[in-house]
């Protein structure tokens, strides 16, 4: 089963207008660069990002806000820290501009989503949130003398992920950080799109070390590593 | 709110990170927020103190020199950082499966607001303008239900001059009732069911000092000190 794409073009190609899109990373960490910049030369639009962070550490996905792509961000650490940074960045100024719709939810919420959309789960009760304005609209319930919140599965059309290393029928292998959303986004996307430093054959990986699955992976392409330095200043 | 000024010279950021370490015992797995926070790092070097970030990683490292800097290796402020003997890997999801589950043994985070309940005030400033539902939320939420240990290290005021120890949090809510200890740069105040328990004040301030830059009443401990490193 070979699920390579000839580049990173190719392997977006089809996303349609109004899709969903997850994208991993943890700010610059296991942020899948070469995929985000090849769906802003795709033009689609009205699509919602599935994304911890709008802007922060993740520059490229500016454009895709500059570009008018982004109807709505479903997020957990959207902005920029500084107040002066966030009033000039593309995603503050459409939110301000009721251009962009958001959601934010508490991080390991926005993780359990996908999480549980990848497991056949339809929702779950967490404790996180009760209390504040994360519960407004939601059923809350009580399990013993704790308080829960009803969360609901997210289930994106496509996933954008990233792994150090791949082979060809999609095993991914992540590298230390660099992990944080990737195996949950793989494994909640209709559509999983793996950008992979080190392609290997199979039997390339050591089959213990694999942290993705290749059953949550439908197509993978090599991208060349993103050289960077990490920081949201 | 009421206005006061800001007329007391307390502890650096630094030292309020020392303290704040001092009160970490060995053995324990810890979870340390931005800003102040992140600084107890740099006090518990060779200490039996397990730091987690959030993105994946148990037993972080200190920060990483220029040489050492791996792109793929940062902690939760997106800071390089390096690993240490013993130092695994996990997914997001696996990191606050642990944070909800109770295997932190205390999360050390900033806030804006801590009221006389511990409920705590710390991802969205209004200040700032933005709709009252979105902001930063990141993992605050999680880490203040989560840990069973929470302790603030926070500016006792505002650069305004405004309580940020208060009656009632005014800002958005990131857990109630949550806090158990707050250090701040001029006291060490302990959250009881009977209400705030002014335990330590910075060197040269009295109780009544501390007392006037906090809007609820504190009740003075017996055993009241100076803060002790």
């Amino acid at each position: 089963m070979n699920k390579v794409y000839p580049g990173v073009d190719e392997a977006v190609a089809d996303i349609p207008d109004g899709a969903s899109v997850a994208i991993s990373g943890f700010f610059t960490a296991g942020t899948p660069i070469p995929l985000i910049k090849a769906l802003a030369k795709q033009g689609a639009k009205d699509l919602t990002i599935i994304c911890m962070q709008m802007g922060p550490g993740n520059e490229d996905i500016n454009q895709l806000v500059i570009n008018k792509q982004v109807k709505k961000a479903i997020c957990n650490y959207p902005f920029y820290r500084s107040a002066s940074r966030g009033a000039n960045s593309p995603t503050e100024q459409a939110v301000r501009a009721g251009e962009l719709e958001m959601e934010v939810y508490p991080m390991g919420t926005f993780t359990e989503k996908l999480r549980a959309a990848g497991a056949g789960i339809a929702a779950f009760y967490t404790p996180t949130g009760v209390g504040t304005v994360v519960e407004e609209g939601k059923e809350k319930r009580k399990f013993g003398n704790k308080e829960y919140l009803l969360e609901l599965a997210l289930k994106p059309d496509y996933a954008f992920v990233y792994a150090y290393k791949g082979d060809t029928m999609g095993n991914l292998t992540c590298h230390l950080t660099a992990r944080n959303y990737n195996p949950e986004m793989a494994a909640a996307g209709k559509i999983t799109i793996a950008a992979v430093e080190n392609l290997v054959a199979p039997g390339g990986l050591d089959g213990d070390m694999v942290h993705i699955p290749g059953v949550y992976v439908q197509r993978v392409v090599k991208v060349d590593r993103p050289e960077y330095f990490p920081t949201i200043d | 709110m009421a206005e006061t000024k800001k007329k007391f010279k307390g502890l650096s950021r630094e030292l309020m990170a020392l303290r704040v370490a001092n009160e970490l015992e060995d053995g324990t797995y810890v979870n340390l927020g931005i800003g102040i926070p992140t600084l107890v790092s740099d006090w518990i070097e060779g200490r039996d103190i397990i730091l987690q970030a959030e993105l994946g990683m148990l037993n972080t490292g200190p920060l990483a020199s220029q040489s050492e800097v791996e792109q793929d290796l940062i902690n939760a402020s997106c800071q390089p950082v390096t690993e240490l003997p013993g130092s695994c890997y996990f997914s997001e999801n696996e990191s606050f499966a642990m944070i909800r589950g109770g295997y932190m043994d205390v999360a050390v985070l900033g806030a804006l607001q801590v009221s006389e309940k511990g409920d705590l005030a710390g991802w969205q400033n209004p200040g700032r303008g933005l709709p009252e539902d979105i902001g930063n939320i990141g993992g605050s939420m999680d880490l203040a239900v989560g840990a069973r240990k929470v302790i603030i290290a926070m500016m006792h005021i505002t650069n305004d001059g405004e309580y940020k120890i208060v009656k009632q949090c005014s800002y958005p809510l990131t857990a109630q009732g949550v806090v158990d200890l707050i250090v701040t740069d001029l006291a060490v105040i302990e959250v009881t069911p009977k209400g705030l328990l002014l335990r330590e004040v910075a060197s040269g301030l009295t109780a009544e000092d501390v007392q006037s830059v906090t809007e609820p009443k504190l009740i003075i401990s017996p055993d009241l000190t100076e803060i002790q490193f």
